[in-house]
């Protein structure tokens, strides 16, 4: 199946990617053939196999419900460009 | 034109554990903001997140979200189906369940408080981000506001009962989205729904769902069609209005975490988690209406919270332990049973309603209720209802320890059952009232009760009612 400019540029915008036409061009021809790869997958029968969520075949690990996280704020908010009163500033979202 | 509403609810319980979801960050509710998110939390870049339920990424770019995607579950969630049944002045009815399934919730967003220079801004608190949630998503079978209600405060009640989630919508613990939509009655197709978010109180949610059926049936009936779209209550205005819909926000581009292995729940742990299951509010009612034939608005009221539940058996069963207390009939369960229920209900409910606290925090014990009502009328009679309630509220403040015998002695509150007694208070009080008495004699039932009344402030209440009615009676007509 093939891609078009209209649907990449759709992709590149969910992702917050900015991209030219030129690079456009260059991202379809990319994405194309992994399309194509997945078009070859497509053509196996797996009628009644249980789909892989997952690449290997382990299982989540439990561990006790305790605190261990101290408080870094202040090492965390050393590389944020705005704080103020302990909370990260961005610019203005209204819902 | 007649109209259907249909509702279905999506109902995000914040779970009851003292750390994240993902990392070790505390969950605590108010600490100063920023202070309890992990490197985790904040998806600093480089940190590796190390359940057969599967975990996927919805992808979409809020401040709040710093991973740019939300840890959920979408194809395989950790509970698929069930149901809840509810009763509403219409009767019983089952709401099905679609899938409950966990997840990470959000931080917040804070618009107000900043300084002038950071007014174009907006504050990020990411203490909450990563917090555990389960979102509990109903089929849409709701079909008015009142079932919505019954619906939401069901699971409430069932969410706290079993201890996964403490259920306080104040501080967003218990958050309900409804999706509402109306059609024509007798159509089967359903019409287009609009998601309600911000309802923080069952109050708000009757309101909100209310105000939106209104709104849709309008638009409708005007000849336009309802948008499908994300709406905000505004309990200030009491409206729900269009939120900015936000472009592509509806392509979330589900997809597996691969950071994340499935989560597998072995048969032995349901059997563990099975076991330890306490007995639910609906079982707990329905025997409280078949073993102690207690009417359906009681079971309901001591079924509220399993704290209530478990403090009128304890009383019960403590009132069964004292002796000397006399049975009332063959049942002696449903007797004892209907006293201990209208003194948790009404009057050890009045203290608590009034002291705004939780039946868990009461100062007086089921033990030391159940020594009370072993006192009362039905039992062995020793006060009066309206002492026994003068009793209570020096037992509330602690006097004399809280025991209700210690109280009545030292108040010398019992009742006065002696004829003797009570015949020569009657004597002074029809000495010294002559013209009352004269009033009686001339046919004024009135008379009487201003006499009986004179009795009683003559013995502080202590003189047993029916014995002062009889021995007056008997005395004015000699």
């Amino acid at each position: 199946m093939a891609l078009s400019s209209a649907e990449i540029q759709r992709i590149a915008h969910l992702a917050r990617i900015e991209i030219t036409p030129a690079e456009a061009v260059d991202v379809r021809a990319k994405l194309d053939s992994i399309f194509d790869l997945i078009g070859r997958m497509r053509a196996v029968d797996t009628a009644g196999i249980v789909p892989m969520s997952h690449a290997q075949d382990v299982t989540l690990p439990l561990r006790e419900d305790i605190v261990t996280e101290t408080d870094r704020r202040e090492l965390y908010q050393s590389v944020s460009p705005a704080v103020q009163n302990g909370l990260y500033l961005v610019p203005k979202v209204i819902e | 034109m007649s109209w259907e509403v249909v509702i279905g609810l999506e109902t995000h319980t914040q779970l009851s554990t003292r750390s994240k979801i993902f990392s070790g960050a505390s969950t605590a509710f108010g600490a100063p903001p920023n202070t309890q998110a992990s490197a985790v939390d904040i998806a600093l870049p480089g940190v590796t997140i190390n359940k057969r339920s599967v975990f996927a990424r919805k992808n979409y770019f809020y401040p709040d979200l710093p991973k740019g995607y939300q840890i959920s579950q979408y194809e395989i969630p950790v509970v698929q189906g069930g149901s809840i049944t509810i009763t509403t002045k219409d009767g019983v009815k089952t709401v099905r369940l679609t899938r409950a399934h966990l997840e990470e919730d959000a931080g917040k967003s804070l618009h107000e408080g900043l300084s002038q220079a950071a007014s174009a801004m907006t504050g990020i608190d990411l203490n909450r981000a990563g917090t555990p949630l389960l979102e509990i998503v109903s089929e849409p079978d709701m079909r008015s506001a009142e079932e919505a209600i019954a619906y939401a405060k069901t699971l409430h009640t069932l969410v706290r009962w079993i201890g996964i989630c403490d259920g306080n919508m104040q501080e967003g613990n218990f958050r309900c989205d409804a999706n509402v939509s109306v059609r024509k009655a007798g159509d089967a197709k359903l019409g287009t729904r609009c998601e309600i978010k911000n309802v923080n109180s069952f109050r708000f949610l009757q309101h909100a769902i209310e105000f939106e059926v209104r709104r849709q049936i309008q638009v409708v009936e005007d000849g336009g069609t309802v948008e499908q779209e994300t709406r905000l209550y505004d309990p200030d205005l009491d409206e729900t209005r269009s939120m900015r819909t936000k472009e592509d926000a509806q392509d979330y581009r589900y997809f597996p975490d691969p950071d994340l292995p499935p989560l597998v729940i072995d048969e032995a742990w349901i059997e563990r988690v099975k076991a330890d299951l306490p007995e639910l509010p609906v079982a707990m009612k329905a025997r409280f209406e078949k073993e102690y034939l207690l009417l359906p608005e009681d079971a309901t009221a001591l079924t509220s919270t399993r704290a209530t539940g478990d403090y009128f058996q304890q009383t019960l069963a403590e009132l069964a332990g004292i002796p000397n207390v006399p049975y009332l009939s063959q049942s002696p369960d449903v007797a004892n049973a209907k006293s201990v229920a209208n003194w948790v209900i009404n009057e050890l409910g009045a203290f608590l309603n009034n002291h705004q606290t939780d039946i868990e925090n009461s100062p007086v014990s089921p033990a030391q209720l159940a020594q009370l009502i072993a006192h009362t009328g039905p039992f062995k009679g020793t006060i009066s209802h309206k002492v026994a309630k003068d009793v209570l509220a020096a037992m509330w403040a602690g006097e004399c320890g809280g025991d209700a015998d210690a109280i009545i002695v030292a108040r010398g509150l019992k009742q006065i059952s002696d004829a003797g007694a009570i015949g020569k208070t009657v004597d002074e009080v029809i000495a010294a009232n002559a013209p009352i008495v004269a009033e009686y004699k001339a046919g004024k039932e009135k008379a009487f009760n201003s006499l009986i009344g004179k009795v009683m402030t003559a013995t502080k209440g202590k003189a047993n009612p029916s014995q002062v009615n009889a021995i007056l009676r008997k005395k004015l007509g000699a």
